[in-house]
């Protein structure tokens, strides 16, 4: 149960990019098509998780005050193979990721989890905590994208989903469309949140609810 | 000459770092809420991003070429990049303090900027030479610098706005940053 909870909480309680707001970049640079982001999505979630095992299993025996090189590098190992994997096996996305493929190593996602999860937690539930904020991240960036491109391109996955009248705002797929979209978002999810802080005020038997939920999942 | 007037002038405006290639966006958002800092962060950036660039080009150029071991590039680049952060750090220091006091705080974050480690690497895909990577991550730097001052300045005036509860914070300066980057499009017919 608990590490289902470590899978879930990465998904939207912790999302990597709509609540942390980590891993801005690679959110904003590749995600003119969901393919892209896709394929982003998957690299990053493998080296995540190969990262987040590989810490966790070492965390005994690196020392404490060189960890975040020792981190650097094994995340840097990771990327290397997820990168060569790519190149062999879909070059397409590879060539349209491009540099993104190496940054992976200086994303702060990664080197966040590790410092905050894997080096205090065991192997399974560091693997748990990698696979939820790997598809929490892959989810924040396929809505991005299917944003982005759904109005700039008038496609979804390269098929057709706009009617043909409807002009595409190509400024979407242009550099201050990612800005906008990812803005726009973030305010969108701030405002549902009030909403929801809002109603919590006016009812306060739901907010008693709450808390006599959280003190009987704390036991 | 010329050539290396244009790779600047072309870094700075037209394929600026971070409103067009979307590299230390981090940086951009999390250090431009004050003017002073925003000018630490830029200054520290230029000397870092030029300094790491040569080194990694000639890292590149005259041990992994030589040796064959290209697919070490990037374990390669992030180590020279975080030794030579850390070099930078204590030289500054012990000699000169008091540019330590006004950019110490800057420099470990300088590691994890994207920035550094993209240029690096854009620099060897473009197959440039030593001068023309000189110039072209000094050009970068530049822009960086550029961009997070403007946006700093925009901030500071954003800070005193009425504005919705959902709308303040980062999604206000997403979009200040939307429309810069429209700006930023029009040096697009420059050169």
């Amino acid at each position: 149960m608990s590490l289902f909870k470590e899978f879930s909480k990465g998904i939207i309680r912790e999302n990597p990019l709509f609540r942390l707001v980590l891993g801005t970049c690679p959110s904003l640079a590749i995600t003119t098509s969901v393919d892209n982001a896709l394929g982003m999505g998957v690299a990053f979630t493998g080296v995540l998780i190969a990262s987040n095992m590989v810490i966790s299993a070492l965390r005994k025996i690196i020392p404490d005050s060189i960890r975040i090189p020792s981190y650097i590098v094994i995340i840097a190992a990771f990327v290397s193979v997820v990168d060569m994997l790519l190149h062999a096996f879909s070059p397409d996305i590879y060539e349209s990721l491009g540099i993104f493929i190496p940054l992976i190593v200086v994303n702060c996602i990664i080197l966040g989890r590790a410092e905050a999860f894997a080096n205090k937690n065991s192997v399974l539930p560091s693997f748990m905590d990698g696979l939820g904020m790997g598809v929490g991240y892959t989810l924040a960036l396929t809505i991005i994208a299917t944003i982005r491109e759904v109005l700039g391109a008038g496609t979804f996955l390269g098929y057709a989903v706009m009617p043909v009248s409807a002009p595409s705002v190509l400024i979407m797929i242009l550099p201050p469309g990612a800005f906008l979209t990812l803005g726009c978002t973030l305010a969108f999810l701030n405002m549902m949140q009030n909403r929801k802080k809002l109603k919590n005020k006016r009812n306060p038997q739901i907010k008693l609810n709450e808390q006599v939920a959280q003190l009987a999942s704390s036991n | 000459m010329r050539e290396m007037i244009i790779i600047i002038i072309s870094a700075v405006l037209i394929n600026n770092i971070v409103l067009s290639q979307f590299l230390g966006i981090c940086p951009f958002l999390g250090v431009s809420k004050r003017l002073s800092s925003a000018i630490g962060m830029g200054v520290a950036v230029i000397f870092v991003l030029t300094l790491s660039s040569l080194i990694t080009w000639a890292v590149q150029i005259f041990v992994l070429d030589k040796l064959g071991i290209g697919y070490l590039q990037t374990i390669a680049f992030i180590l020279v990049i975080a030794a030579l952060v850390q070099f930078v750090e204590m030289v500054m220091k012990k000699n000169t303090p008091d540019l330590y006091n006004a950019l110490g705080v800057y420099l470990p974050l300088i590691t994890t900027n994207c920035a550094v480690l993209g240029v690096a690497i854009i620099n060897i895909q473009e197959s440039y030479t030593f001068m023309q990577t000189f110039a072209n991550s000094l050009g970068n730097g530049i822009g960086f610098t550029l961009a997070l001052i403007l946006f700093a300045g925009i901030r500071e005036r954003l800070e005193d706005a009425d504005l919705p509860k959902s709308m303040s914070g980062l999604p206000i300066a997403l979009i200040t940053a939307a429309l810069m980057s429209i700006s930023f499009l029009g040096f697009t017919g420059l050169l």
